[in-house]
């Protein structure tokens, strides 16, 4: 009995010791972390020339031009923003299907002199809500939401919404 | 356990709940009657949610169809960090208590657990292709179910590694106990760091953020892969202690004639 105590006294101590170990090189890894910067990082450090990094941000809307390069390849000038800063985007290739406007997008570039950012590639970052096209229609023909203008309202508004009656009423909030 | 009443006290103490099911052969019989029906449930369940999730539920508004691959991965996500968890459970029984199953299910747990996670590394990189742009990106949450997979397979590995499984066994229970810092990890890199991977839509404070027509039939189709993962796992213990039981009985037997033989 004592010696399953005291295994399990010094089990728990190793994972104290462990746990916390992990929590503060967590910790200090935090910042470093990051998959990609926001334009406000971005703004207020700025990186050295033609150290490629990753922009991420909403693509802001109305921002988004579309033309054919000399090279016949598509081409596209967008800005990236996070609400307080935006950069803008240059880009030629193809674009992922959930590129739109006020669309998250992941970009891999660098930032050139006359400060835009020239991306090799371009990832979209969908945010964590579902819904069926239905409910959507229904928020959108009832004012709550326009997806070009940021995601979508508090799910507990439209979770349960039955989209063949589609009482826009019951979406509270927002 | 009961100390304020002195007739518990005076009375012989009853065995642990716990240890009843360390007995092999009460575990085989217990075992030998829940399987066929967690089976049964699991094949039932498993028809009905899959049926709902790939016909009948509503495609995703801006992920069309594609959202369908959901109803897979999520499940085997859930699956290969619950799984981990009952294996660290597992692992601290062996060590502290000497379980003697917690050993032969955890050695039967991790080939098992290293497919549902290996399953939701490709689903999620057949999803991540057309949607994101990219198979894989080394963002927090894909790098560490990605290590969430190498434990598993780096246990299963490690517990066979040895001639003489007891070695093994605790081996592998050490390694799976320090691996359960990388369960958080994984739940929380979305939220602790930017990633290209979306927050949970499920697990979150507040209400789930997918519409009730999506959000149940991704329910049913977990509970059916947890009861079908639940129902190899437990027929695999059942293969593992009979073959201990085969071993032991050889040896026996060996021993046995050994002894005849001699003068």
């Amino acid at each position: 009995m004592t010696r399953k105590r005291r295994r399990l006294y010094v089990l728990l101590l190793c994972a104290l010791g462990l746990g916390s170990a992990t929590a503060l090189t967590l910790t200090a890894f935090r910042d470093n972390l990051v998959f990609f910067r926001s334009p406000s990082d971005v703004v207020a450090e700025p990186p050295p020339p033609a150290r490629a990094f990753r922009l991420g941000g909403l693509v802001e809307t109305g921002s988004v031009e579309r033309a054919t390069g000399p090279d016949g390849r598509p081409t596209v000038r967008f800005r990236v923003t996070d609400g307080a800063h935006a950069i803008p985007v240059a880009y030629s290739g193809v674009l992922p299907d959930l590129f739109r406007e006020g669309q998250g997008v992941v970009t891999l570039g660098h930032l050139g002199a006359d400060g835009v950012f020239r991306a090799s590639e371009v990832l979209a970052r969908h945010d964590e809500t579902y819904m069926p096209p239905e409910v959507a229609e229904a928020l959108k023909r009832a004012g709550h939401w326009n997806p070009a203008q940021g995601g979508a309202p508090p799910a507990a508004g439209w979770n349960t919404l039955d989209p063949a009656r589609a009482a826009p009423a019951r979406s509270g909030g927002s | 356990m009961d100390a304020t009443s002195p007739i518990a006290a005076a009375a012989p103490r009853p065995p642990r709940p716990l240890h009843r099911f360390a007995h092999p052969g009460r575990f085989l019989r217990a075992s030998g009657r829940v399987l066929p029906w967690l089976a049964a449930a699991a094949l039932a369940v498993l028809a009905v949610g899959l049926a709902w999730a790939l016909a009948f539920s509503p495609p995703d508004w801006q992920q069309g169809e594609t959202v369908r691959i959901m109803y897979v991965h999520v499940p085997m996500a859930w699956l290969a960090m619950g799984g981990y968890l009952a294996l660290a459970l597992a692992s601290a029984a062996a060590l502290v208590w000497r379980h003697p199953l917690a050993d032969l299910f955890a050695r039967e747990l991790s080939p098992a657990g290293a497919v549902v996670t290996a399953l939701c590394l490709a689903t999620g990189s057949l999803w991540g292709k057309p949607m994101w742009g990219t198979w894989w990106v080394w963002d927090a949450r894909l790098t560490s179910v990605l290590v969430l997979f190498f434990l598993w397979l780096g246990h299963a590995a490690l517990v066979r590694a040895f001639d003489e499984p007891e070695r093994g066994a605790r081996a592998g229970a050490i390694l799976a106990l320090i691996g359960v810092v990388n369960l958080p990890i994984v739940k929380f890199s979305v939220d602790w760091w930017n990633t290209l991977h979306q927050p949970a839509s499920v697990t979150r404070l507040g209400a789930p953020a997918l519409h009730v027509d999506i959000l149940y039939p991704l329910l049913v189709c977990a509970l059916g892969f947890a009861l079908a993962f639940a129902a190899v796992v437990l027929a695999r213990t059942r293969a593992a202690v009979m073959e201990r039981r085969i071993r032991a009985l050889e040896l026996a037997r060996a021993r046995r004639e050994e002894r005849g033989a001699a003068p």
